[in-house]
C-alpha cells in the first residue's frame, strides 16, 4: 500500500471541501469586532497630492478611522522583497493607477465605501511614463525619487536594473544566416479567480495577518522590517490562495493593514475588488530586439538579445523576473556564443510580479520564433532545426552551469509524433512547434516537520501554500509512503508562520522537490528515531529492529507505530518529531545566486484553423510534452500542464491590459478583459510527461506547472504564420490583429500582381 | 445616507427565514454577510465569471447581479444546499472524483451551473456542456476534467 503511494493519482486533499463549499478561503474568515476597510485611490497614474481632506468623509457614520500618509511613520516606511520602495500609503505623488492615497477602516463595507468616496484629494496630475520608449526617454520624468536608491548610479534614470550575460568570445559576432527582429509581449494580469484578502489584527504576541500569500516568510521578513519588529512579533496565517500564480506571492497590501489594525486596536479586514486586484498585480510586457545568427545546417551560431521589460512604479520581484527570464533567454539550445543585455525599467503603471513562467514566455516567445524564420529561410524542418541544436542529457549547454538535465529530443519527438507532424494540413491550418526553458529555483531553503502521533497518525508541518496546484496532496502521498501509513491518517498542516517551520517561497515549481525532499528527510528521522528507540527498550542493538511499512519489527515481534508507542511512552503518552531540510546553496560569483536545480522544460505543439475572413483563431489540437521526472500523482501534473497552456493561449490570443494617457487600465475588470472559457479549450488536448526520473526531487521527480506557459505563444504563434501566411511578432494575436495582416498581405498580392501584368 | 433595512422571506436551501436586509444589498452579500453561507463566492462583480452563481426560483443566477431583495418570497439554493462533505450529490463526487478541483474558488458556482444545465438536459453533449459552462471563469483552467466531471455526475444520473 505505501509504497504505491508515490506515482498514483491520490484523489486531491481537500478536493471534498472545495466542491462543498465549506473549503475557507481567506475571504471566509470572520474576524469579531473588525473594521471594514476601503481603499481610497485617484483617477489617474501619477498626480502630485496637494491636500487630503476626511472631513466629509469622518462625518459618515461607523467611519472610525481614515488613515493617511501622515498617520504613519515618518519618514514613511517602504518596503519591498529586493528593493525597500513601496511605501505603506502614497505620500507626496502617486506613482501608478490604483496605488492607495488613504484607507477608510469604517464598522460597516457600506460605510467604508461611502467615505472612500468621500475623501476629497486636491490634486495635480503629472506627465507618466507608460511605455517602454517613454521610461528610456531622458526627457521622461523620474518613476522614482533618486534619493531611495542611494549610491546606485543608475537612480538618474528610469532604469531600475540592467544585466549582461554573455557565452563564449563577446566579440565579433557572424554567421551565414542572421535573423534580426523584434518582438513585443503584453502586459498581462493573473486574474485568480479569488481577489486579493488582507485580514489583520493586533495580538498580545504583535500582530496577525491573514492573507492567501504563496509566501508566509518572504511577508513575515516584509511586514516585520515595516513595523521595526524582530519577525517572531509577526503571524501570518495563510489560507489556502483561491490561485496564485505568481501574482499572491509578494506583499502589497499587509504592511498597510498592519498599522491599520495596530492603530485602530481592532481587526480590520481589506478584500479587493477584481478592479482593484488588476491595478494591483500584472505581467511584465516587454520589447526583445533580437538578432540569431545560424550556420547553413540550421546550427544556432550565436544569440545577440536585447530584453526590455517594462515593470511597474515599484521593483516588487520584478528584477529578478527581468534576471532569470534573460539569463536562460537563449532557450535549451547550444549557442556557443551570446550576448544577452537585459533592463527592468520602471514606470507609472501597477508593480509588475511574478506571474507563472517568471519572464521565460517573454524571452522564448522571441527565441523560438527565430527558430521558426531560419527554418524556412534555410529550409529546414521547424523541428529539425531545434533538434539540431538540442544539447544532449548531461551537456553544458550554459558554460559553468547545471547540464542538460533531461532527454530533450525525446521531448521533441513525442510533441512531433503526437501532433502527426508530417501529416497533410487542411484549409486555413497550420502547426508550430516550441521548446521553452526555465531557470527553477536557485539559491532557497525549505525545512519540514512531521510529527508521528502516539496512535500512529501523522501530522506534517511545511510552510508551502497550496494555491490549486496540489502539494497538500503530494505531500500526504510522500509521507504516507515513507512512514508506510494510510493517506486518511495524515494531516498536511500549512501556512501558519507560528507553527510551520521555514520555507522560503512557493514558487519556481520548487515545492514537490525542495519540500518533498524535505518531508522525506524528516520521515527518515522518524525511522532512525523509531529505530533507536526500539534498540533502547528492547535491549537490543540498532541493527537488529527494522521500521518500515508502519511497523516496527524485531527478529521475533512486530509492531505498529500505535502499539511501539505505547510501550515506549506508557501512559503520559508523547510522539516522535522528525525534522527534514532541503537547501541549495547560495553561490556568490553565479549571475543568479544559484545554479538551478533543475531545469523546467516543456514543448508544445500545436494545429490552428485560421478563419481569413474574421480573423479567428481555432486551437484544434494541443500536444504539451513535460520533462518531469517522475510524476508523484501524475493527474495534478496534467491538470497543471493543461492550466498553465490555457494561461498561455491567453497571453497568445486574447489578452492585454490596455492603458489611456492617463495611464488608466481601460479594460479593467471581467467585462473588458478577457480571459481563456471553456470554449477556448483545443478540442484536442494532449498531455505527455517524459519520466525518467531524472530529477533532484523525490523518486527522482522535478518540479513542473508552469510549463504550458513557458512555449506555448511561439508554437501558436508559428502555426498561425502557417495557417494565414502573416508573421506576428507582437502579442497578443487578436483577430483584429491577424485579419489587419492578413488585408494586408492581400493588397500586397493584388499590388505585385498589378505590377507583373503590367510589366508583362 | 443610511437607507432603512426591508423585511424578507426567503427559502434558503429548503429553511425558510424573514431577515431584515438593505434594499441595495446584492443577493450574494446577503448569503455570505447575513447568512454565512460563504460556500458562494464573490470575484468579478459584474455578472462574468459566475463564481457566484446560485439557483433562485429553479433557475441559475449571478447573485451578484441580484438584489437581496428580489428573492423575497423565493427559494434559493446554494453550494451548501447541494451536499455536504459527508453525503456529496453526484456533480460534486464526480468533481472530487475526477481531479477537476484544483484551486477551488470557481467550483461552487460551476457545481451550481452544471447541476442547472442537467436539471434542464441531463444527458448533455459535451458542445452543451460547454455551452452551460461558458459563464463561468476557472483560472486554473481545468476546464478539460471539468467536462469529464459533469459527463460522469450525468452517467450517474443526476
Amino acid at each position: 500500500m505505501a509504497a504505491s503511494q508515490v506515482g498514483s493519482s491520490l484523489k486531491r486533499v481537500g478536493g471534498v471541501e472545495r466542491v462543498t463549499g465549506t473549503q475557507q478561503y481567506a475571504a471566509d474568515i470572520r474576524l469579531d469586532n473588525v473594521l471594514h476597510v476601503k481603499l481610497v485611490h485617484l483617477d489617474c497614474a501619477r498626480a502630485k497630492i496637494m491636500a487630503i481632506d476626511k472631513s466629509a468623509a469622518s462625518r459618515v457614520a461607523g467611519v472610525r478611522f481614515i488613515m493617511t500618509a501622515a498617520d504613519l511613520p515618518q519618514p514613511m516606511p517602504r518596503c519591498g522583497p529586493a528593493y525597500s520602495d513601496r511605501p505603506v500609503l502614497a505620500v507626496g505623488e502617486t506613482k501608478y493607477f490604483g496605488e492607495p492615497v488613504a484607507a477608510v477602516a469604517a464598522e460597516t463595507k457600506d460605510a467604508a465605501e461611502e467615505a472612500a468616496a468621500l475623501v476629497c484629494v486636491e490634486y495635480e496630475e503629472l506627465p507618466a511614463v507608460l511605455t517602454i520608449e517613454a521610461a528610456l526617454d531622458p526627457a521622461s520624468p523620474l518613476v522614482q525619487d533618486p534619493a531611495i536608491r542611494p549610491n546606485d548610479p543608475l537612480a538618474g534614470s528610469n532604469i531600475l536594473k540592467a544585466w549582461a550575460f554573455d557565452r563564449g568570445e563577446a566579440g565579433n559576432m557572424s554567421a551565414d544566416c542572421v535573423i534580426e527582429n523584434d518582438y513585443t509581449f503584453p502586459m498581462v494580469t493573473h486574474f485568480a479567480i479569488e481577489p486579493h484578502v488582507f485580514l489583520a489584527a493586533p495580538d498580545p504576541n504583535g500582530v496577525i495577518i491573514w492573507t492567501p500569500i504563496q509566501h508566509p516568510y518572504v511577508l513575515q521578513r516584509v511586514v516585520a522590517s515595516a513595523l521595526e519588529w524582530p519577525v517572531s512579533k509577526v503571524r501570518i496565517i495563510a489560507p489556502d490562495p483561491g490561485g496564485g500564480f505568481g501574482g499572491k506571492g509578494w506583499p502589497k497590501f499587509e504592511p498597510l493593514v498592519a498599522f491599520l489594525a495596530l492603530k485602530t486596536g481592532r481587526p480590520v479586514r481589506l478584500v479587493l475588488t477584481l478592479e482593484e486586484t488588476f491595478q494591483a498585480v500584472r505581467r511584465a510586457s516587454a520589447h526583445i530586439h533580437i538578432k540569431t545568427g545560424f550556420a547553413l545546417d540550421g546550427r544556432i551560431a550565436f544569440q545577440d538579445i536585447a530584453a526590455d521589460f517594462l515593470i511597474g512604479a515599484y521593483a516588487d520581484v520584478g528584477p529578478r523576473v527581468v534576471s532569470k527570464g534573460s539569463y536562460a533567454a537563449c532557450g535549451p539550445y547550444r549557442t556557443p556564443q551570446a550576448r544577452i543585455r537585459a533592463r527592468a525599467l520602471l514606470s507609472h503603471t501597477t508593480p509588475s510580479t511574478a506571474f507563472r513562467g517568471f519572464g521565460t514566455p517573454q524571452a522564448s516567445w522571441a527565441v523560438e520564433s527565430q527558430l521558426n524564420e531560419a527554418a524556412e529561410k534555410l529550409g529546414i524542418d521547424r523541428a529539425e532545426i531545434r533538434r539540431r541544436n538540442l544539447p544532449a542529457k548531461g551537456e553544458a549547454f550554459i558554460p559553468n552551469d547545471t547540464p542538460a538535465d533531461g532527454d530533450w529530443v525525446q521531448a521533441l519527438n513525442s510533441a512531433t509524433e503526437a501532433i502527426g507532424w508530417e501529416k497533410p494540413l487542411g484549409k486555413n491550418r497550420g502547426r508550430g512547434v516550441s521548446l521553452g526553458l526555465k531557470s527553477s529555483s536557485t539559491a532557497s531553503a525549505s525545512f519540514a516537520i512531521v510529527r508521528l502521533h502516539f496512535d500512529g497518525s501523522a501530522s506534517v508541518l511545511s510552510a508551502t501554500s497550496d494555491m490549486g496546484q496540489g502539494a497538500r496532496t503530494v505531500f500526504t502521498q510522500i509521507a504516507a509512503g515513507e512512514l508506510g501509513i494510510d493517506p486518511g491518517r495524515i494531516t498536511i498542516v500549512m501556512g501558519d508562520t507560528a507553527v510551520v517551520p521555514f520555507d522560503s517561497s512557493t514558487s519556481a515549481s520548487r515545492s514537490t522537490v525542495f519540500m518533498g525532499n524535505a518531508i522525506m528527510k524528516a520521515c527518515a528521522d522518524i525511522r532512525m528515531q523509531l529505530q533507536k528507540m526500539a534498540a533502547q527498550v528492547f535491549v537490543l542493538a540498532q541493527d537488529a529492529i527494522t521500521v518500515g511499512g508502519g511497523l516496527v519489527r524485531t527478529a521475533e515481534k512486530t509492531w505498529t507505530y500505535a502499539e511501539f508507542l505505547g510501550i515506549y511512552f506508557g501512559p503520559p503518552r508523547g510522539e516522535v518529531i522528525g525534522v527534514g531540510s532541503a537547501r541549495s546553496e547560495y553561490l556568490r560569483d553565479h549571475p543568479l545566486g544559484g545554479k538551478p536545480v533543475f531545469w523546467e522544460m516543456m514543448c508544445v505543439a500545436a494545429e490552428v484553423e485560421v478563419d481569413p475572413e474574421t480573423g479567428m483563431t481555432h486551437v484544434h489540437k494541443l500536444v504539451l510534452v513535460s520533462d518531469i521526472g517522475k510524476a508523484l500523482n501524475p493527474r495534478q501534473v496534467e491538470a497543471q500542464d493543461e492550466g498553465a497552456a490555457m494561461m498561455g493561449l491567453g497571453h497568445t490570443l486574447m489578452e492585454h491590459l490596455i492603458l489611456d494617457e492617463h495611464g488608466r487600465i481601460l479594460n479593467l475588470g471581467a467585462l473588458d478583459y478577457r480571459i481563456p472559457t471553456i470554449q477556448d479549450i483545443p478540442l484536442d488536448l494532449y498531455s505527455i510527461l517524459i519520466e525518467n526520473a531524472d530529477g533532484p526531487g523525490p523518486f527522482g521527480a522535478k518540479g513542473a506547472g508552469e510549463g504550458g506557459t513557458l512555449a506555448l505563444s511561439a508554437a501558436v504563434g508559428a502555426a498561425v504564420n502557417e495557417a494565414a501566411g502573416v508573421k506576428i511578432r507582437d502579442l497578443p494575436l487578436t483577430p483584429e490583429r491577424i485579419w489587419r495582416a492578413v488585408e494586408e498581405r492581400r493588397k500586397r498580392v493584388v499590388t505585385s500582381n498589378q505590377i507583373s501584368m503590367k510589366e508583362g | 445616507m443610511q437607507a432603512e433595512k426591508i423585511s424578507i422571506t426567503v427559502t434558503v436551501n429548503g429553511e425558510r427565514r424573514t431577515i431584515e436586509t438593505f434594499p441595495h444589498h446584492t443577493l450574494l452579500e446577503f448569503l455570505r454577510d447575513q447568512l454565512g453561507l460563504t460556500g458562494t463566492k464573490e470575484c468579478c462583480s459584474q455578472g462574468e465569471c459566475g463564481s457566484c452563481t446560485v439557483l433562485m426560483n429553479g433557475r441559475s443566477v449571478d447573485s451578484c447581479l441580484v438584489l437581496a431583495v428580489e428573492a423575497d418570497a423565493g427559494e434559493i439554493v446554494t453550494i451548501e444546499g447541494t451536499g455536504s462533505p459527508g453525503k456529496l450529490s453526484a456533480l460534486q463526487a464526480a468533481f472530487a472524483e475526477t481531479g477537476a478541483v484544483q484551486c477551488g474558488f470557481c467550483i461552487p458556482g460551476m457545481i451550481m451551473s452544471a447541476g442547472y444545465l442537467l436539471q434542464r438536459n441531463p444527458h448533455p453533449t459535451v458542445e452543451e456542456i460547454k455551452e452551460g459552462l461558458d459563464g463561468n471563469l476557472c483560472r486554473c483552467a481545468g476546464y478539460s476534467l471539468i467536462i469529464q466531471a459533469v459527463k460522469k455526475a450525468a452517467e450517474a444520473g443526476e
